[in-house]
């Protein structure tokens, strides 16, 4: 294989990580949205919780990304 | 298709030819687009918190219950995660927040967004956690590596769970670094490859017939990213700014368990 299409499949590869930052935000904002419709009036004092959450968890999909970007144009 | 990196490149406006550093080596000065970006959001953000200030009443116009409303919001967030001792911080959470704020929406009606550098974003996650370890050292001293001993773990883990939290730390400066600089350029590509995909659907090699729905729907697409980018930029300004907080309050209030 070329040099130059195995740094083109491991820049999609690396993508693969984002996969469980999608995942992971799903989650946090599933979670949300069960917990905020069971109890409502608790909801609002939630909301900075849940994008800290949702910030932390795709902080790590988004450092696939660089790694990404990284291969592909290195 | 136009290469959609291409926005992120940085132009040298005006050039003042180079300087040699010390240990740096032979280094461009210029005036460059980055620069520019900044330039015009620093200008943005005093004019409009000026202007809104201009003639303050006791009854706020729509104008003017825009900024306190901006203010109020960091004011709380400040105030809800630090506490007290908050208050003498504000002025970095508010200058941090309305500056990378200005510089993600003037990149969304501008050509350039600055955030979308790692250099930048960079110097705002060094700034953040360099005033951290100021903060912490000399309000604590030597006490600050407490910050890594959470009190409450039996002993037998203490060692491991030291290393984490030492290299949680550690990774602290570098993830406020990437998520903005991530999420701001991920989403410019995003929006690039789109407004890419209409251009070849209506000048391309696939035929009107096919082309034209194509130019449509990715058309769409881009409007309704655009609404989406907004969001993210607001989304963004604002993680930073509680992520500031959180960080800071690990050392103002230090071993009070808050």
């Amino acid at each position: 294989m070329e040099a130059e299409a195995a740094k083109l499949i491991g820049a999609g590869l690396a993508m693969t990580g984002m996969i469980g930052a999608g995942i992971g935000v799903g989650n946090i904002f599933g979670s949300f949205l069960t917990g905020a419709l069971r109890n409502p009036s608790a909801a609002g004092s939630q909301i900075g919780n849940l994008f800290v959450g949702a910030a932390l968890a795709e902080a790590l999909g988004i450092l696939s990304f660089v790694l990404g970007i990284l291969l592909y144009s290195a | 298709m136009a290469d959609p990196l291409h926005q992120f490149q940085i132009v040298p406006l005006v050039d003042f030819g180079t300087v040699t550093l010390p240990v740096i080596g032979e280094q461009q000065l210029a005036f460059t687009n980055s620069h520019l970006a900044m330039t015009v959001a620093f200008g943005v953000v005093v004019l409009f918190l000026q202007v809104v200030t201009a003639g303050a009443k006791v009854v706020p116009g729509r104008w003017q219950s825009a900024g306190e409303t901006m203010f109020g919001m960091i004011d709380g967030i400040v105030d809800s995660i630090i506490g007290h001792d908050g208050r003498k911080l504000f002025p970095f959470v508010f200058t941090v927040f309305t500056f990378i704020l200005a510089m993600n929406f003037i990149g969304l009606f501008l050509t350039f967004t600055a955030t979308s550098q790692i250099a930048v974003t960079a110097t705002f996650g060094v700034l953040t956690i360099l005033l951290v370890l100021a903060i912490g050292f000399a309000k604590h001293g030597l006490g600050f590596f407490k910050l890594f001993v959470p009190s409450g773990v039996p002993w037998p883990v203490l060692p491991f769970v030291i290393v984490i939290e030492f290299v949680s730390f550690l990774l602290r400066p570098v993830t406020l670094t990437l998520r903005l600089f991530g999420n701001m350029m991920g989403g410019h590509v995003a929006l690039k490859v789109f407004a890419g995909f209409v251009v070849v659907g209506v000048g391309g090699s696939v035929g009107l017939g096919l082309g034209i729905p194509i130019a449509l729907l990715s058309m769409g697409m881009t409007v309704g990213l655009t609404a989406l980018e907004f969001l993210v930029a607001f989304l963004q300004a604002f993680v930073f700014a509680v992520l500031t907080c959180i960080y800071l309050n690990d050392v103002v209030n230090l071993g009070h368990g808050h």
